[in-house]
């Protein structure tokens, strides 16, 4: 579904991300691990859009058929085109309600109908945002706020949903219900792609992985591949 | 010194401070809008009001368009310089330092003024009132003509609308979600140079409305005739809590208030009456700097 190959990107004046190639299949949770700095953030914002000093190619395949250049994309096409990212740090509009937020995610989308059924569909997910929905997207807490990121991210009803680090900052009992309900979205139909620093609930949950190292593909494999890889294990696993 | 003031004259100035605050209020609100956005004093807003004042001059007088077309006309024709405004002078600068953009700010407003001598003339013109916007009537002991409820009924409904953009609409959820996270913005599909633009259109109408009502109100049109309503209309923006429209609108009655009622009780001040807009503007930047309804400053998490 995104093929990426040679891929350039340069953040802020640095060179982050250098001739990588990545695929990604339709349906698949595919996770890309690494130290802070590695350049993860930045392959996933120039994949978004919202990097747009990269070479390279990055070519998307249309559900229907049909592959499209991602060069020169702004954010708003990667949204149309089905691609949405849940940005790192959650980045909950703190004014807006619940709701509002959910209706925000929905921009791309005209029928009414159609986005009240995605709205009852990430309640059913996130039962708490429900009871939450009209309450200023400020006061959740910080699992109720990463679960606000997620499901705002899947009101554009995404092919492919992107995750900036969505267990960063939250209690262990939530990163593992964080986990869980990205494989449920996976399993309905999802594909996924996941930027982690906690390499090994990631792996856990991850076909096909890929670790990063200033920049560089280091090692690539499927998720439990890399669980049992020793050089893996030491460097991300603790040994 | 103070005078002493019947009932009936107090209403007078009350109807009086009530119309020039509301026109204050709705120019403010074109301020508050952009400020909210873009953290970009557009010091071309006041150029936009003259202008929409000079259009409907020309619509009406000039080309003796009927009222309704020549209003109509000159929002649209305001507006779309408005729109013209965003597009040469602030949109190039979007991730340009703030201050470069605040200098074409008051550089483009310069050129507007400056323009519009070359192009309309340095000489103010009169404006023909509709006679029958200027039919005087009384309520009790009060003198009116219809145009002192007329300009701020229309203000007053045009900041409803407004608000109700705002808060009911998707465009409107996309400005508020704009003013806090441009970033986040973009990733939720959301056009944001569009919606700018819609902000900057929104905010011209209105400016062009107050134009329109300002050139009646005092009928004639001259080049420099936005610069002091602007610089009035921006502390007011500031004294209601710059990026609140509430609050713009209220700083825009509170001076229209301070103005009129200051010369009506003590009218020998009244030399100074552009004066008070300024030491309204010391006051609250001394007692409550984000203004009457202004947010609290947050730190983001």
């Amino acid at each position: 579904m995104l093929e990426i190959r040679g891929l350039d990107v340069w953040y802020g004046g640095i060179h982050a991300v250098k001739n990588i190639d990545m695929s990604i299949g339709r349906g698949e949770i595919v996770t890309l691990i690494g130290a802070n700095g590695a350049g993860k953030s930045s392959t996933i914002r120039a994949v978004a859009g919202l990097v747009r000093d990269w070479k390279g190619s990055m070519t998307f395949t249309k559900p229907e058929g049909g592959q499209v250049s991602l060069a020169g994309c702004p954010p708003e096409t990667m949204v149309r085109l089905g691609i949405s990212l849940s940005p790192e740090g959650r980045r909950i509009l703190p004014h807006l309600t619940t709701e509002e937020n959910l209706t925000l995610g929905a921009f791309t989308r005209k029928d009414r109908e159609e986005i009240a059924e995605s709205m009852e569909h990430v309640y059913g997910l996130f039962p708490k945002l429900r009871e939450r929905r009209n309450q200023k997207g400020g006061t959740l807490s910080g699992g109720e706020q990463q679960m606000l990121a997620v499901a705002r991210a899947l009101m554009s009803k995404p092919e492919l949903l992107m995750l900036d680090e969505p267990s960063l900052g939250l209690a262990p009992i939530l990163v593992a219900e964080v986990f869980d309900i990205i494989r449920e979205i996976n399993r309905q139909g999802r594909t996924i792609l996941l930027v982690e620093q906690n390499a090994y609930a990631a792996l856990k949950i991850a076909h096909k992985a890929y670790v990063l190292e200033t920049g560089e593909i280091a090692l690539s494999g499927t998720g439990a591949e890399l669980l049992e890889n020793p050089k893996v294990r030491e460097a991300y696993l603790g040994g | 010194m103070g005078i002493k003031m019947s009932f009936d004259m107090f209403m007078q100035h009350f109807i009086n401070a009530v119309g020039l605050g509301s026109l204050y209020g709705l120019i403010a609100i074109g301020y508050t809008m952009v400020y909210g956005i873009l953290r970009l004093i557009n010091f071309a807003h006041g150029d936009i009001f003259m202008l929409g004042a000079y259009f409907v001059f020309f619509a009406t007088v000039s080309y003796k368009l009927p009222w309704a077309f020549g209003v109509l006309a000159a929002i649209a024709g305001a507006t779309l310089c408005g729109l013209l405004v965003d597009r040469i002078a602030y949109r190039p600068l979007r991730n340009a330092p703030r201050i470069s953009a605040l200098i074409s700010a008051i550089g483009v407003s310069f050129f507007i003024e400056n323009l519009s001598v070359v192009v309309f003339s340095g000489m103010p013109r009169p404006v023909v009132q509709p006679p029958l916007l200027m039919k005087a009537f009384s309520i009790g002991g009060v003198r009116l003509v219809p145009l002192a409820l007329l300009v701020p009924a229309i203000s007053f409904a045009l900041a409803a609308g407004l608000l109700w953009l705002i808060y009911r609409t998707r465009s409107g959820l996309a400005m508020r979600s704009i003013s806090h996270d441009i970033e986040t913005t973009r990733l939720m599909g959301v056009s944001v140079d569009r919606i700018i633009a819609l902000t900057f259109a929104l905010g011209s109408a209105l400016a062009a409305v107050a134009g329109i009502m300002w050139a009646l109100r005092y009928p004639r049109v001259e080049p420099f005739m936005g610069i002091i309503p602007g610089f009035k209309a921006f502390i007011a923006a500031v004294f209601g809590g710059i990026g609140s429209i509430p609050g713009a609108m209220l700083g825009g009655l509170s001076l229209g208030f301070v103005e009129i009622m200051s010369i009506a009780f003590f009218p020998k001040l009244s030399g100074y009456r552009d004066a008070f807009a300024f030491i309204l503007l010391i006051l609250i930047l001394l007692v409550k700097p984000t203004g009457l309804m202004g947010e609290k400053l947050e730190d983001k998490i």
